[in-house]
């Protein structure tokens, strides 16, 4: 029954497929209507695709939604809507830059020490969310939203107050005291593409062994499936709201790490602004399975790294941002639609199966 | 029952002509003949399962009849859906009370409905003076400015049927309304209900209640088994004869067995209290005593919502006990979490199996490894073991006889029995010491029933300990060594199967006592 499975994922992809098409579509008539010519913009879009500049700048924009995504994955494995993924990750890259310039350690140390002062400010931001789901009952979507208010304006006022190294002359932008570059996580190519990279690749696959492969990813699909049946078995749903609560935390908190530790090695507003909502994104089109999320990290980095080509055609690039947030109206829509068709399909398919097999005898 | 031309007589309010409706693979209802008089109380009795709800759904245009008319004053009608039976005075009181709590009761009342001026803004001058119209006729005294919060049960409920009224219901249909409230907010419910008819209302009441039926009602229909069996008036009938019209009464011999109820006890519940989930509400459990021999199947009959489910939650440790002691096999459970206590022998046939039994969009072997994590022969550390999960869940199914193409389709392509017999499959394959099963054999079909019944004769001849909870008879009589009845979270009575009559297994099941003479 290998078939059966090779099916499910059929479906599941063609339904994503699907959804980028139709937002394609969408955006066609989006352009006509400015008056540009779809085709054109188009061409220009996806005939970036065979340059190798754009593919090495589209892994490393694919960096952190592969992170932030995952982060969004592992709540929705068990129903949990982590909105709060940008304010857990903006905690963690103040916390990060300050505790990482402060102390000083060998190369390899000083950068594992990082990202792990990252998942630790990460979880705990993300633990206050949980916290009030478990102990409140408050729902983590409205608490996670408010909290990103509270982060975002904590810490700017942290920053502001205690953290400003002196710029030198005539620089406008502030910055925190620079990392030393033994916290540099290095690049692959040359200010084109971070290793972080393989730290992203490397989240996906742990992602998949723990949510498909353990016990415990089990009780967590379980609670996500039917937490009815998950708690008369005697898996404790409020632990498990906790524990899924303080992982995306935790993988929240490495969102923003190429952007700090592979690029700008300080902290300074708006950095890696905006990819801890992307991910919620690319998690929604990729399924929350890793592949998907990779193969869809990789669509929204292609359309950002090349939306900067369609100016030089003056059409305004902010139509990828359009199709974008079109992709992941689709997605919902399309997926629902899909799952509803398959679920009787599946059910004929077994019926009709139990019937052959009893003519059969 | 005998035919009366004095109770046929009056004007028909409603009169349900040949109903019937069946779901996938279920007969709910079939060949249902109803005729309530206006301006009478008419009570629907029957078991849980009989069909009442459906019955009540279909009247109030929830869904459509297969077959049948509905005929309404006189007029025949067709509803599509609620609203149209609104329109038509038909109003529904549910048991489940629908009132936002932070509303005041004059805005629960006309949500929905609210009465405006013409420039769109909400009537209230208005609508308190209708309200209170309506509630000097029902004999309501609260002040309609209250918030609902503050409100008990019985003035909640009181709250329901002012609703309903507002929205110009002639015809009330009340589901089960009794089943939350104490002996004094029934009988003042009853007064509001009686000043209703005298207003020329009608009440359709739907109870297992058979004292308050009798008291209280002007007619009764019973239901059985998906059908209306007889139509009678309190008059005609004492509750013995109206019980065994309800629970049928040809009854099995309880099947002899060979084997002998064992020594060893395996569950003993002493002394439990367990408060209700409805704040203020009586105690769900009152001073509950249990105990379950190895090889010993103790039945607790009962009409569902009398206990049964607080009490397999309260031994699960789902639920917080006020008092008394919980053991399995000797060892007392105070204090462990569930998991523990099903590693200590504990399994648990739940009482819906698709709200707390499995996982239906999830493949089947996964659906017979939840709960069973632990097992080691099923994993290997940390790690789940995919290819033992599968091996282990086609042994399951070959041994249970779940009809199924494999063990990867999703469990909500199954029909009811198999899907029973795969959850009663994965309870018993952990090896357990005492098994609670609520209704394991509820909505599925003859054949996966007797298969059922055979899994638990046999695992008891082994030494399972059974608590078998369930309203049906045949089942409770055919499998059980000792029978407790459950009534209002207390337990009222022991029965021997060889000796129990289905008019004892009634009276008991809808609150009666059985005067014992000589």
């Amino acid at each position: 029954m290998k078939n059966q499975r090779l099916q499910r994922v059929l479906v599941t992809s063609a339904s994503s497929l699907l959804a980028v098409f139709v937002a394609l579509c969408i955006c066609a008539v989006i352009l006509l209507i400015t008056g540009k010519d779809p085709i054109q913009a188009y061409s220009t879009l996806f005939g970036a695709a065979g340059d190798i500049k754009v593919l090495q700048g589209t892994l490393n924009r694919a960096t952190p939604l592969m992170i932030s995504a995952a982060a969004v994955a592992i709540g929705f494995k068990m129903n949990l809507f982590n909105i709060g993924v940008e304010g857990q990750m903006r905690v963690a890259l103040l916390a990060t830059a300050v505790a990482g310039a402060a102390v000083d350690l060998p190369a390899p140390l000083h950068i594992l020490f990082c990202l792990v002062v990252a998942m630790a400010t990460g979880a705990i931001w993300a633990a206050f969310a949980g916290w009030l789901k478990v102990k409140r009952g408050v729902n983590e979507v409205i608490s996670t939203i408010m909290l990103n208010f509270v982060a975002l304006s904590l810490v700017a006022w942290a920053f502001d107050s205690f953290f400003t190294a002196d710029s030198a002359p005539g620089v406008l932008l502030v910055k925190t005291k620079e990392l030393p570059p033994s916290a540099w996580f290095p690049d692959i190519v040359d200010r084109r593409l971070n290793g972080m990279f393989f730290i992203a690749v490397l989240v996906l696959v742990l992602f998949y062994v723990l949510v498909w492969k353990t016990k415990f990813g089990f009780q967590l699909r379980a609670s996500g499936a039917n937490a009815g049946a998950a708690r008369v078995t005697g898996v404790n749903p409020k632990r498990m709201v906790m524990i899924s609560m303080l992982m995306s935390g935790a993988l929240a908190g490495l969102v923003g790490m190429r952007a700090l530790l592979g690029d700008v090695h300080a902290y300074q507003n708006n950095l890696a602004e905006q990819q801890g909502f992307n991910g919620i994104a690319v998690a929604l089109l990729g399924r929350n399975h890793p592949l998907g999320i990779f193969i869809s990290a990789l669509l929204f980095g292609y359309l950002g790294e090349a939306s900067g080509r369609l100016q030089l055609e003056d059409i305004p690039k902010e139509i990828t941002t359009i199709m974008t947030g079109i992709i992941v109206l689709a997605v919902v829509i399309i997926n629902e639609a899909v799952k509803r068709w398959d679920d009787k399909r599946i059910q004929h398919k077994a019926a009709l199966a139990l019937a052959t097999r009893v003519v059969a005898q | 029952m005998s035919e009366n031309s004095e109770s046929r007589s009056g004007p028909l309010a409603v009169e349900l002509h040949g109903i019937s409706k069946s779901f996938p693979g279920v007969i709910a209802n079939h060949s249902i003949e109803l005729m309530v008089r206006s301006g009478t109380i008419h009570a629907i009795v029957g078991e849980n399962g009989a069909g009442k709800s459906t019955l009540m759904k279909t009247l109030y245009g929830m869904h459509q009849p297969d077959a049948g008319t509905i005929t309404v004053n006189g007029q025949q009608i067709q509803f599509r859906n609620p609203t149209e039976a609104i329109a038509a005075g038909i109003g529904m009181v549910h048991q489940h009370f629908m009132l936002a709590d932070n509303l005041t009761i004059i805005e629960n009342i006309i949500l929905g409905a609210e009465p405006t001026d013409n420039r769109g803004r909400i009537n209230f001058g208005a609508a308190r003076e209708r309200i209170e119209a309506l509630m000097t006729s029902l004999g309501a005294t609260f002040d309609p400015g209250t918030n609902v919060s503050e409100l008990g049960v019985g003035q909640r409920q009181r709250v329901e049927i002012l609703k309903v009224l507002y929205r110009g219901a002639k015809i009330l249909i009340l589901d089960e309304p009794t089943a939350v409230l104490v002996p004094q907010e029934v009988e003042e419910l009853f007064e509001t209900l009686k000043r209703l008819v005298l207003d020329g209302s009608t009440v359709i009441f739907i109870s297992h209640k058979l004292d308050e039926v009798l008291t209280y009602c002007d007619e009764i229909t019973v239901m059985r088994q998906g059908t209306t069996v007889a139509h009678t008036t309190p008059t005609q009938v004492d509750r013995r004869t109206l019980a065994q019209l309800m629970v049928g009464s040809d009854l099995p011999d309880p099947s002899g067995r060979e084997t002998k109820v064992g020594e060893d006890i395996r569950l003993q519940v002493l002394g439990l209290n367990v408060a209700s989930e409805i704040p203020g509400a009586k105690l769900a459990l009152q001073d509950i005593n249990v105990t379950v021999h190895s090889g010993e199947i103790v039945g607790i009959a009962g009409v569902e919502g009398n206990g049964q489910f607080e009490l397999c939650e309260a031994i699960l440790g789902l639920r917080p006990k006020l008092s008394g002691t919980i053991s399995v096999d000797g060892s007392e459970l105070s204090g462990s979490d569930t998991r523990t206590r099903r590693e200590m022998g504990l399994s648990y046939i739940a009482f819906d199996r698709h709200r707390e039994g499995l996982l239906l969009d999830a493949p089947l072997w996964e659906n017979t490894f939840l709960g069973r994590e632990e097992n080691a022969a099923l994993t290997n550390g940390p790690f789940i073991s995919r290819g033992k999960i599968e091996a282990d869940c086609r042994s399951i199914i070959k041994r249970f006889g779940v009809l199924t193409p494999s063990e990867h389709v999703p469990a909500f392509a199954l029909s009811g029995g198999n899907q029973q017999k795969l959850v009663v499959g994965r309870e018993m394959a952990s090896d357990p010491k005492i098994l609670l099963a609520a209704h394991p054999t509820r909505g599925v079909d003859v054949g996966a029933q007797a298969a059922i019944w055979d899994e638990l004769r046999h695992a008891r001849d082994n030494g399972l300990g059974v608590l078998l909870i369930s309203a049906d008879l045949e089942e409770l009589i055919g499998l059980s060594d000792r029978i407790l009845v459950m009534f209002d979270g207390h337990i009222t009575a022991e029965l021997d199967p060889n000796t129990a009559t289905p008019e004892m297994l009634g009276t008991y099941m809808t609150g009666g006592e059985i005067v014992t003479s000589l």
